[in-house]
Formats: C-alpha cells, structure tokens, sequence
C-alpha cells in the first residue's frame, strides 16, 4: 500500500512539473503533425511542444468546452471554427505579435469562417472526392456516381468514408441541391438515393491509404492527401474530383481564450507561417498547406501530385463545408441513423 | 488423486476444445509478432527481415511516451481496484444477508452496465469542473477513473472464489486462537490469491484496452497508447505500433516467466 | 423473535459489511456512478446547437428512443432504426455469450484439471494474448479474415474454396472478433469457480453409475454456477455496449448500440438523446443483473435448506 502511495505521488508530482516554462500544449489530429516540424521549433525556440491527439472534431470540441484541459492551440476544421469564436472558446489574434501574417496566400485571408484571419492560422487543406483502381475500372471517375450510382464493374467494390457531412454533402450536391438545406423534397431523395446505393457498397470505414494500395477495396470515397500516400505504393490507384460537387476542408491553428502559454503559442503560429515550415506540415501528412511560397520548399513527388493539385476545370466545384443547424441538421442525422440501421 | 488411472475429471472433447481454443489465440498474435519483422512497408504481405520498426519507434518519443504512460495508469489502477474489490468481496459474501447486500452488488457492477461512451461524457463534464477549481490537471482524473471501471473486473473472480471457500479452516484458525488478522492473513488471503492474481489481471488488461473514457478525461500530453491509436484510425494502424506491441508481449512473457519459476520454487 | 445475541450478530455483520464495501463505493461514486447522475439530468434537456445540452427541460429525448417525428411529414412514427439497432446488439452479445462459454468451459476445465504446479503455466497462456491491446488484436483479426487476408490465402491454396470467403463486414466477423476479444472474460472466472470444485464429488458420481453427461449436468455445472453468472456479466455486458470491434470489423456499415449512442454525442449533436439511450440501456441490465442475483440466492437458499 505504501509503494502504491509513492508512486501516486510520483505521478501527480511529474504532472505538476509539465506545466513548467518553454512548454506549449497542442491539441491535434492524430498523427498529422510533423515530428520534424517540432524538433526545428524546439531547436530555434527552446520551447517544448508536446502534442495530443484526438480523433473528430465534435470530441475536441467538448474537451475543450467542459474547460480544465490544459491546451494552448487546437486545430478545428473550418466548419468548426465559427463554433468556437461563438462560445468564446479562442481569442482573437494579436496581429502585431504575427510579423508573417501576410504570407497566408491571398486565397485563404478572407475566407468566409474566419474573414482577415482574425483567429486563425492555416494549417492543412485537402477535399473528399474519389479513389478508384483502374484495373478495375478505367471510366470517368470524376464523378460522385462512383459511390451512388457505381458502374457495373465497382458495384460491391467501393468504400464510403464513414463521415456523416461529407457523405451527405457529396449526396446533396449530386442531386443539385444546396448544402444544409432544409428542403424536405430534397432531403427525402438524398436519403432514397443513398439507401439504394448501400447494397452496392463494400463498407464504411477508413483506413484506406493501406486498403487501396493492397488492393482490398478497389474504389472508396476518400481524402486527396491520403490517396496520394496510396498512389505513392500503388500506381494503379487514381484520385478523381466530382464534377457535381466536392467538400474542402481546412484545419487551422486557433489559440484557446484559457491558454496558458500564449507567448509561446504566438511564437508557434508565427513560425508555422513561414513557407519553409508550413511546407513541412504539408511534407509529413501530404496534404496542401495555405502559405504562399510554400511550394518550393515542398518534397519533390509532391509539387506536381494530381491529387495535391486541382486541375482548373475541377477548381469551382469544391465548396467548403458548412455547420448545419436546426432542421436541416435533424435531417442530417436522421438519414445517416437510416443508413447505418 | 484424481490424475492416476481412470481420470474422472476427463470429459470428452474438452481437451481438443481447449488446444483448438489456444491455437485460435496465438494466430493473430503471432501473425502481428511476424509483421512487426516485416520489411515491406505495408502489413498486407511478408517481404523480408527488418529490425527497422523497432528502431523507428524507439525514436518517436510520442509513442514511448503513451506506452509508457499506459503501463503506469494501468499498474496503479489494477492494484488500487484488487485491493478495495478484496475488500469489498469479503464484505459482502460469506455473511448473513445484510440490508443493502444487493444495492452494493449492483453499485460494484455499474462500471459493467454503462457503455464507455457515456461514462466518458459524464466524466469529462465531472473532471473538468473540478480541474477548473483545484487547477490539478495532472494523472490522477485517470487513474481514478481507470480504477472505478476495473474494479467490478476484479471484484468479480474473487467473489466467485471466495463463495465456494471452505469455512472450515477458518474456524479452525479462530479456535487455535488466531486473531483475526491472522486468520485472514494465514489462511484465508493464500485461498483467495488464485482469485486476486485472476482480477488484478483483468483488471490490468481493462485498464491497458480502454480508449473512449480515456479520451475524454485525459489532459494536455496525457496520451496513451490506446489513444495515440485511435488518433491514426483515419490513416492505418502503422508498423511501428505493431513493433511496440511485439515488445510489450516480449516483456510481458519475460515477467510472467520469471514470476511463475520464481513462485514454483516457492512450493 | 431473534434472540438479543443474534440480533447484534446481524448488526455486526451489515457494519462489517459496509465498511469493507466502502472503499469500492468511494471510489465508484467518484470514478463512474456520480458523474452519471449528469446523464440522467442530460436526458431532460435540450440539444444544444453545436452539440451540449441547453438548459430547458423537455422529454423529447425519451419521447425519441422508440418514436421518431418523421422528418419528413411530422407524424409520429416507430423508430424501426433503433429498434433494429438495439435487436442486432442483443443477438450478437447474446451468441458471443453462448459461443464464449462453449469453447471456454472445456478450455477452463482443461486449465483446472491439469496438476497443481501447471495450472499457472496455462492461465498464463490464456492472459499473454489479452496484454496486446484490444485495437491491435482487432486489426490482427482483420488480417487474418479479410478478402486477402491469411484465412482466405490458405484456403484457396488448399482448393478447400475457389474464391475468396466474404466475412469481413459482416455481422458475423463482429461475433468472431467480440468472441475473440471477450473470451478471456469467460474462461478466468470459469476457472477461479471450477478450480476449487471437489473432485471427489466427479468419483462419487461415477461410483453411482451418472453417465458423463448426467455428471456434466447435474454435478458440475449447479457447483461452478457462480463462475457461470460472473462469466456471462462479463462478456455479455461488455459485448452490448461495444464499440471498437463493430466499428473496425462490421466496417462501420451496421451500428449497435454503442456506436449508435456515440454517434448521439459526436456527429450527431443530440446529446439529451444519446443521454436518454444511455439511461434505458443502464435500466434494462441493471434490471437483468437484479433478477440473476435474486436468483441465484433463491437457489442456493433451496440447495442448503
């Protein structure tokens, strides 16, 4: 009993001392963020990041919510970060303390969710479309047909990423509607298109980087970065952008209104907006980064990746992602409960 | 003895049930331990010899760190929740019905009726009022919380020994004068260590399997390995955590070795 | 009426009882039960926009564990969803039950009759697997039972089929990979039970002429029965409310309630709804588990009287 007091003590003792100086607390995705990127803060700043890993956003979002987590930065995805200025969880940015604020690339300043970039920093951005193996099928793949209306030659082959807004995004703007609609008439035939396609399906799961290039699922609703990571072991994996309408998302870096080490956190953010860095984000999880000058400092099989680089037909039809609310967010998890029944 | 000629404890079928069950265990371990060698990157198929994994993992300090930090949680965790099922065992069996009996049986096994997700969330809305309070965000919310789900894991193999034990020797121990202490140190805690031994390790595996309560209750830089997992899901389970899990099992079989020569030699 | 001596036994007895108990108690009313009481408030609130709960009381949440306002024309129509989700979560926890005892009985008593100085080698050997963690040991199943996986690859070679078996994605892959990840549950207490069973008892009953089943059945299985309960709670509990296994091998295409009540509080933002869920699944095993204890010292108080 007396060993067991001891090490408690230990336990608690250690965890008192990691609140000590030079010391900054992420909050991230998992493994999404770079090793080395963080060995060269450390290496420039003294200061200490220690990461921790979630696994959605609506999980991040109650941690930090209930309070008490011990975070500075946490990386919500634009749909989120409304979510977070509203409730006060973030604080605006103190620009003066961000001398390379302006290297954000003009395209990612005045974004709809956060317009300046008065909270935010760019972190990642990639978009859902889909991935096929083309010995399998060598048609059209730009298109969300492949998931709800598959070819003969994919009926029982394709996965379909179990995220509940993609998915039904994707669906809606297949049938030509608008995102977060609260159209009944609609609504009703996004849930009959999508539950007459689930027998056609294989599953709904990730994992599919390794999946696709073992050739275990032969086509899958995906993210870009990811299949591009599959194409580097597999070359017959190939990565299409749906013509009638694709999610963008974009993971930024917010600072968090109960941060304790903000110093430190200014210090990160701004360091994350110099090209040379952003452009190792982007070399570890290979997706694209929002900082202008970046390219050049990117890995070479990454500065010309079709999957990286959105051919100019494709480039209108992606669209960011939106918070539903209400109604049209009722619908939302009523159909997805149908689909999963 | 039961063992010598025609053995009464023999029923057909059961012993070839049991290997089979064996073998169905180690496949998928052995299998983990030989991709964990694998030079391929990729776990779909076997390209040759590498140590390489070992070496990658040994070098990222997130993983030793949540390795690490699981083992902890989990050691005082197990031990806190043997010591106070044991004790709760010994209350609640072997004694005339008692008010209240029943209500303490069910509160034990609470931790078993509630899916994690919703202990989680009650936790997290608990905790984080009182890490706002006291600012203490340190191990302590886990363990406390890994303790309480474990310890219904513990509590129930040693009610199961404890209710078929025999009172005689007990009574014997008390009519030679024994005080209580003793009885219960001497002769009633050997009888039950078969139990405890069985509800400690269960209780350790809970505690090392949790993923979902632990998600909710940890603070900054308290990953564990099971979150640190559960952190990669979107990608794919990588082969160094495949690697660490081969070593984890190698330790594991070292300890328990040595722990069952060093016991034998006891008898 | 009880005698003044009898009388103070009993006392001395529920003190002892509870005063052992309470450090269990302590612990739980902080570490699990306490917290819940939160859960039942949440029941009875409103969901919050973003998830979270907003102050207000309403009984929508319970209204909406059987009934759901078809989002469609508002009537009120059966939630045949839930139902069907909470029907595949009782009949896959129910064989994994089944299954696990089945193969973990032999297995417990193979441990249990072996000599003494052995039995330890062998639990040891049941618990080595189990100290790999639960989503590793999930993926290890994949690899064997996927398309391409070890399983398929060996029975093609052997011509035993001709093309690969579909078990991954299925409900029967779950029920493979909870039995899998739940056996060690069964077989542990089965064996604390079956290892201090007398058997001697096993000899007077073949001196008796009992064939082996009726040894089986009327000698065996009524003295082990304890291990029996506790091995069941443990696997059966536990197999409801799972949410790894279903999530990795039934490929996230079918839910049971574990992930339908995670998808409340995450995705799905109706947290007094996944609250509500959560309360009935607690009120219905608690009330099972109620029942199996009342029974079972029913059973005893016959056997001894």
């Amino acid at each position: 009993m007396k060993r067991l007091l001891t090490a408690t003590a230990m336990l608690l003792a250690t965890a008192a001392m990691a609140q000590a100086e030079g010391e900054l607390q992420l909050f991230n995705w998992g493994d999404y963020t770079s090793p080395e990127l963080l060995a060269k803060f450390e290496k420039e700043t003294g200061i200490k990041v220690t990461v921790t890993d979630y696994d959605s956003n609506d999980t991040a979002l109650a941690k930090i919510e209930a309070g008490g987590h011990g975070f500075d930065l946490v990386v919500p995805s634009a749909n989120y970060v409304p979510i977070y200025v509203e409730k006060g969880l973030v604080q605006e940015l103190d620009l003066s303390k961000l001398p390379h604020h302006g290297n954000i690339a003009p395209e990612w300043v005045n974004v709809d969710y956060d317009p300046g970039r008065k909270y935010s920093v760019p972190w990642q951005w990639g978009l859902t479309g889909m991935a096929v193996n083309q010995t399998v099928y060598s048609g059209d793949i730009n298109t969300s047909a492949i998931f709800l209306d598959p070819p003969p030659e994919l009926v029982g082959k394709v996965n379909v990423t179990p995220e509940m807004n993609d998915i039904i995004s994707l669906t809606t703007m297949y049938l030509g509607g608008e995102l977060c609609s609260e159209d009944p008439e609609l609504m009703k035939k996004v849930r009959d298109k999508l539950l007459e396609a689930k027998p056609k399906w294989v599953s709904m799961d990730y994992g599919m980087t390794e999946k696709m290039a073992t050739n275990d699922v032969m086509a899958s609703v995906y993210w870009n970065g990811a299949i591009f990571r599959s194409r580097l072991q597999n070359p017959d994996v190939k990565f299409g952008f749906p013509k009638e309408g694709f999610p963008i998302f974009m993971d930024q870096v917010m600072l968090l209104a109960d941060a304790q080490n903000v110093e430190e956190a200014y210090k990160f953010l701004d360091f994350i907006e110099l090209p040379e860095n952003a452009a190792l984000i982007s070399g570890f999880a290979r997706y694209a980064n929002g900082i202008s000058g970046s390219g050049e400092f990117m890995p070479a099989d990454m500065k010309d990746a079709p999957e990286i680089n959105i051919p100019e037909e494709f480039k209108s039809k992606g669209v960011f992602l939106k918070t539903c609310t209400g109604k049209a967010q009722d619908y939302i998890t009523a159909i997805w409960t149908e689909l999963q029944k | 003895m039961a063992d010598r000629g025609f053995s009464v404890s023999r029923l057909p079928g059961f012993t070839p049930t049991a290997m089979l069950v064996f073998v169905a265990l180690y496949l998928p371990i052995l299998m983990l331990v030989a991709f964990s060698f694998n030079a391929g990157k990729s776990v779909a198929s076997f390209e040759g010899f590498t140590l390489q994994w070992f070496v990658k993992a040994w070098a990222n300090d997130h993983v030793k760190d949540a390795t690490l930090r699981s083992l902890v949680i989990a050691v005082v965790a197990a031990s806190v929740a043997t010591v106070v099922a044991t004790a709760a065992a010994l209350g609640t069996t072997r004694r005339k019905a008692f008010k209240g009996q029943t209500f303490i049986y069910v509160v034990i096994n609470q931790p078993l009726m509630v899916p994690e997700i919703v202990t989680a969330v009650a936790l997290l809305i608990f905790f984080a009022q009182i890490k706002v309070l006291t600012g203490y965000q340190g191990l302590g919310y886990l363990v406390t919380a890994h303790a309480a789900f474990c310890i219904p894991f513990a509590y129930l193999p040693i009610r199961a020994r404890l209710e078929g034990m025999d009172l005689t020797l007990e009574s014997a121990a008390a009519d030679l004068y024994a005080s209580p202490w003793q009885t219960f140190r001497f002769v009633t805690l050997p009888l039950l260590l078969p139990g405890m031994i069985a509800g400690f390790m269960l209780a350790f595996v809970t505690s090392l399997d949790d993923v979902v309560i632990t998600l909710f209750v940890k603070s900054a830089g308290q990953d564990t390995l099971p979150t640190y997992m559960l952190g990669q899901i979107r990608r794919q389970i990588t082969t160094e955590v495949y690697a660490i899990s081969t070593v984890l099992l190698g330790l594991t079989v070292v300890l328990l070795t040595a722990f069952f020569l060093l016991t034998r030699k006891k008898d | 009426m009880a005698s003044e001596a009898e009388t103070r036994q009993v006392a001395a007895s529920t003190r002892a009882g509870w005063l052992l108990s309470t450090p269990a108690l302590v612990l739980l009313a902080f570490g699990a039960i306490g917290p819940l009481l939160i859960v039942v408030v949440y029941s009875f609130l409103l969901p919050g926009k973003y998830g979270n709960v907003e102050w207000g009381f309403s009984l929508d949440a319970w209204r909406g564990i059987l009934f759901t306002r078809d989002i469609f024309d508002d009537t009120l129509v059966l939630a045949d969803a839930h139902l069907s989700i909470f029907w595949r979560s009782v009949k896959l926890s129910t064989l994994t039950t089944l299954f696990t005892f089945a193969v973990g009985f032999p297995t417990a008593w193979f441990i249990a009759t072996r000599p003494q100085k052995q039995r330890a080698f062998w639990l040891f050997l049941i618990t080595i697997p189990f100290w790999t963690n639960l989503l590793i040991r999930t993926f290890a199943i994949n690899e064997i039972i996927r398309s391409e996986g070890l399983l398929n690859t060996l029975l093609l070679w052997l011509g035993v089929i001709d093309r690969p078996l579909e078990i991954i994605y299925t409900d029967f892959a779950v029920f493979v990979g909870m039995t899998y990840v739940y056996l060690p549950l069964m077989v542990l207490p089965l064996f604390a039970a079956i290892d201090r069973f007398d058997m001697r008892l096993l000899e007077a009953g073949y001196d008796l002429y009992a064939s082996r089943w009726q040894v089986l059945r009327r000698i065996i299985l009524p003295i082990v029965k304890p291990g029996i309960i506790a091995g069941s709670i443990l696997v059966f509990v536990p197999a409801l409310g799972a949410y790894v296994t279903p999530r990795i091998l039934g490929g996230g295409k079918q839910m049971m309630i574990g992930n339908f009540i995670e998808l409340q509080f995450g995705q799905g933002r109706n947290w007094p709804l996944g609250a509500s869920l959560s309360v009935t699944l607690l009120v219905i095993v608690t009330a099972a588990l109620l029942v199996y204890v009342r029974f079972a010292n029913r059973d005893r108080e016959v056997n001894h009287g």
